[in-house]
C-alpha cells in the first residue's frame, strides 16, 4: 500500500518522504536537533555557541588527549551495553552504577588476594567482577517477574544500596590508611592490564570492550537468544505466546547487563592509578552517557559504537570547552537530556507506525 | 525522653514532606495512566528555581511561587510529549531527569559562578511555625517546621476526597482505569492526562521548595539525591491511591531520620545513606508477596 502511493506521487516528494522514512534520520535528526537546543541555551547565557562547540572537538580530537578520549569512548560502550542489553527486550536498566562499582570492588578484592601469576590473576579478577556485577544486575530479574517491581524501579534502588556499600568498604575496610582520600592500596603488578606502549590510558581494557561488543552483536543477530530477546522487545505478548520464557531470558539479560558493567569497573581500577578510588567510577557519568548513547542507537549493536563516540566527545570535550570557552560543562548533561526528549518525542513523526504493545 | 521523642516526629516529618508532595504527583499520574517517573528532576528544578526566586525576590514564598510556576512549565514536555503525542512516559522522563540535572548545574554557574553548593548570605528561607512554640504536643512537632509541611497533608486528604466524591475525581480515576470506555462517555482523555501531570510538576515544585528553603536555605547540585525515585517507589507501594500516601513516606522519613540518629551515635554515613533505598524495596517486595494470598482468601 505503500509502494502504491510512492509511485503515484510526484517524483520528489516521493523522495521526501522516502528521505523523512530513513532509520538514520530520527537519531540524526535528534542530535542536530539537541545541538541547536545546546546553542541556543548557550547564547541565552551570553556566551559563543560557536566557540562552545569548537572547543569541544577541539578537546574531543587534540592529538595529546585522544588517547583519554579512546578510553572514555570503550566505557560509555560498555555501559552503553548495559543499558542497550535489556533495552533489546524493552526493559530499562538505570542501576549501572552500582554495577558498576561492584564490578570494581570484586576485581580490587581478587587482584590483591590472588596468589596467581600476572595474567591470570587479570582474568580472575575480570572474571569476578562480571559474576559480582552480573548477579546483582540479575537480581532485578525475579523481582520483575515474580514480584511485577519494574526492572526501571528496583536498578534504580539497588544502584544507591550497591554505591554506598562500596564507598563504605572503600573508606574502612579496604582503604589506605592516612590517605587522603578514601582509596584502596595500589593493586599488585599482577593486577594491572597490559598498556600499549607510548599510550597512558587506553590499554587492554579498550580490546576487551570491543570484544564484548561484538559478542552482543553477534548474539543479537546470529542466535536464537538474540531473536527472543529482540521479540519480546517489540511484541511482549506476542513473545510469550510464542512461547518465550520472560523469565529466563530477563535473568540472563539483566545477568549480561550487569556483568559488562562491572567489567568496566574492573577495567577503571585495573588501569592507573590502579585503585578503587571513592566516587572515581560514577563521577564521571558513564552511566547515563551509555544508556544516552544505547537509547540514541535503540540498542542496536552496530550504532552502539557511533552513539557511545558522540557522547565520549561531549564529556572530553565539555571538560575542555569549560576551561577555553567558560561554558559550564553541565551543557554536556543538558544535550543527553535534549537529545533523549527529542528521541522519546519522535513519535509525532512516524505517528503511523504501531506503537510498542505495552 | 518525651521531648527525644516528639523531636523524632519532627525529623520523620521533616524528611517526609517533600517525598509526600511529589509522591502525590506520582498517584495523580497513576491515576490517570501515566507512570510518571520524571519527579526527581522535577523536584530539582522546584529547588533550583525556588532559591532562585527567593534570591533575586528576597522573598522566600514568591520562591515557592516561582517553583511551582517553573516546575509546573518543565513538566509541560512530560505532559504533552505522553498525553497528546502518545511518546513513551519513562523515555522523556529519563530525558528530562537528566536535563534537569544539566539545566540546574549549568544555570548555577552561569547565573552565580559557583558548582556544587548555592548558600549565599541572605538568601530567605521558608519562615517555621514558631507561633506554635509553647502549644504542648504540636509546638514540639511543628514548631520547627514550615506551613509547607502540614499543608502536604491536607493536599493529599483533598485529593484523596477529591478523587472518591466528586464527578471530576470519579472522570479522573476512569480515564485510568479504562480510557477507551472515558473516551467513549465524552470524557477528554488526553485533557485530564496533560492537566494531571501539569499539576504534578507543580506539586513536584512545593517538594523542590520545601526541600531548598524548608530547613536550611541552600541548593545543592543533585540536591533530591534520589527522593523522586523513593516517591515512584511509594506510588506503587500504595497503587497510587492518595490516602495511603502518608503511610508509606513516613515510613521512608522515619528510616532518614532514623539513619542521621544512628549517625549521630557513630554509624557509618555511607550505610545509613543506602538504608531507605533497601528498607523501600524490601517494602515494595514484601506487600507484593502478601497480595496473591489475599486475593485467594476474598475468592
Amino acid at each position: 500500500m505503500t509502494n502504491e502511493s510512492l509511485v503515484t506521487r510526484p517524483l520528489p516528494k516521493r523522495f521526501i518522504t522516502a528521505a523523512i522514512r530513513h532509520p538514520a534520520v530520527v537519531p540524526l535528526g535528534a542530535v542536530f536537533l539537541a545541538v541547536l537546543v545546546g546553542a541556543v541555551i548557550v547564547a541565552a547565557a551570553g556566551l559563543n555557541p560557536i566557540a562552545a562547540y569548537a572547543a569541544v572537538l577541539e578537546g574531543a580530537f587534540d592529538p595529546r588527549s585522544l588517547d583519554y578520549t579512546v578510553s572514555v569512548w570503550a566505557f560509555t560502550c560498555g555501559m552503553a551495553l548495559a543499558a542497550a542489553i535489556p533495552l533489546r527486550m524493552g526493559e530499562f536498566n538505570l542501576g549501572g552504577n552500582g554495577q558498576l562499582v561492584l564490578g570494581g570492588l570484586a576485581a580490587v578484592v581478587v587482584a590483591q588476594l590472588s596468589p596467581l601469576p600476572g595474567v591470570l590473576t587479570a582474568l580472575l579478577a575480570l572474571i569476578a567482577a562480571a559474576l559480582l556485577a552480573g548477579a546483582f544486575g540479575a537480581i532485578s530479574a525475579p523481582l520483575a517477574t515474580r514480584f511485577r517491581i519494574p526492572i526501571i524501579i528496583s536498578t534504580l534502588l539497588l544502584s544507591p544500596v550497591a554505591v554506598a556499600v562500596v564507598s563504605f568498604l572503600v573508606r574502612y575496610p579496604l582503604g589506605q590508611p592516612g590517605a587522603a582520600v578514601a582509596q584502596t592500596e595500589r593493586l599488585p603488578d599482577a593486577g594491572h592490564l597490559p598498556s600499549f606502549a607510548g599510550l597512558s590510558y587506553s590499554n587492554l581494557g579498550v580490546l576487551i570492550i570491543i570484544a564484548m561488543m561484538v559478542a552482543f552483536a553477534v548474539v543479537d543477530r546470529r542466535t536464537a537468544v538474540g531473536f527472543e530477546i529482540r521479540v519480546l522487545g517489540a511484541n511482549r505478548r506476542f513473545g510469550t505466546y510464542g512461547g518465550v520464557h520472560v523469565g529466563r531470558l530477563t535473568f540472563g539479560a539483566m545477568a549480561a547487563a550487569g556483568a559488562a558493567a562491572g567489567i568496566v569497573g574492573a577495567i577503571i581500577v585495573m588501569s592507573p592509578p590502579y585503585r578503587l578510588i571513592d566516587g572515581a567510577l560514577i563521577s564521571p557519568g558513564y552511566t547515563f552517557a551509555g544508556l544516552a548513547a544505547a537509547l540514541l542507537a535503540g540498542g542496536r549493536p552496530a550504532l552502539l559504537p557511533v552513539t557511545a563516540a558522540l557522547f565520549a566527545v561531549l564529556q572530553v570535550g565539555g571538560a575542555s570547552m569549560e576551561r577555553s570557552a567558560d561554558v559550564p560543562r553541565q551543557l554536556s548533561d543538558v544535550l543527553q537530556g535534549v537529545v533523549i526528549i527529542v528521541l522519546a518525542l519522535r513519535t509525532v513523526l512516524d505517528a503511523r507506525r504501531t506503537g510498542r504493545s505495552g | 525522653m518525651q521531648v527525644f521523642e516528639w523531636s523524632f516526629v519532627a525529623a520523620v516529618l521533616l524528611a517526609a514532606t517533600p517525598v509526600l508532595y511529589a509522591s502525590l504527583a506520582g498517584a495523580l499520574s497513576a491515576q490517570v495512566g501515566i507512570f510518571n517517573i520524571a519527579l526527581e528532576g522535577q523536584m530539582l528544578v522546584g529547588a533550583f528555581a525556588a532559591v532562585v526566586g527567593s534570591y533575586y525576590t528576597g522573598s522566600a514564598w514568591a520562591g515557592v511561587l516561582i517553583a511551582v510556576i517553573s516546575t509546573a512549565l518543565f513538566s509541560v514536555v512530560l505532559a504533552v510529549g505522553s498525553a497528546l503525542w502518545k511518546a513513551d512516559p519513562i523515555i522523556i522522563a529519563i530525558g528530562t531527569n537528566l536535563l534537569a540535572l544539566g539545566v540546574t548545574g549549568f544555570l548555577l554557574r552561569v547565573l552565580f559562578d559557583v558548582s556544587g553548593t548555592f548558600a549565599p548570605r541572605g538568601l530567605n528561607g521558608l519562615d517555621t511555625m514558631s507561633f506554635l512554640r509553647g502549644v504542648p504536643i504540636l509546638g514540639e512537632v511543628f514548631a520547627g517546621q514550615t506551613p509547607l509541611v502540614p499543608l502536604a497533608f491536607v493536599f493529599i486528604v483533598a485529593a484523596g476526597l477529591w478523587l472518591k466524591l466528586t464527578k471530576t475525581g470519579l472522570r479522573l480515576r476512569g480515564v485510568g482505569e479504562h480510557p477507551e470506555a472515558s473516551a467513549t462517555l465524552g470524557v477528554g482523555v488526553a485533557r485530564y492526562q496533560t492537566w494531571v501531570t501539569i499539576a504534578g510538576g507543580g506539586l513536584c515544585g512545593l517538594a523542590g521548595a520545601q526541600l531548598s528553603l524548608g530547613n536550611v536555605s541552600v541548593f545543592t547540585e543533585n540536591m533530591t539525591a534520589g527522593r523522586g525515585w523513593i516517591a515512584v517507589a511509594a506510588v506503587m507501594l500504595v497503587a497510587g491511591r492518595p490516602l495511603w500516601l502518608p503511610l508509606a513516606c513516613l515510613g521512608f522519613g522515619a528510616a532518614e531520620a532514623f539513619g542521621f540518629r544512628l549517625q549521630g551515635l557513630g554509624a557509618p554515613q555511607q550505610l545509613t545513606d543506602a538504608a531507605p533505598y533497601a528498607i523501600t524495596l524490601l517494602v515494595l517486595v514484601a506487600t507484593r508477596i502478601r497480595r496473591p494470598r489475599g486475593i485467594r482468601r476474598s475468592a
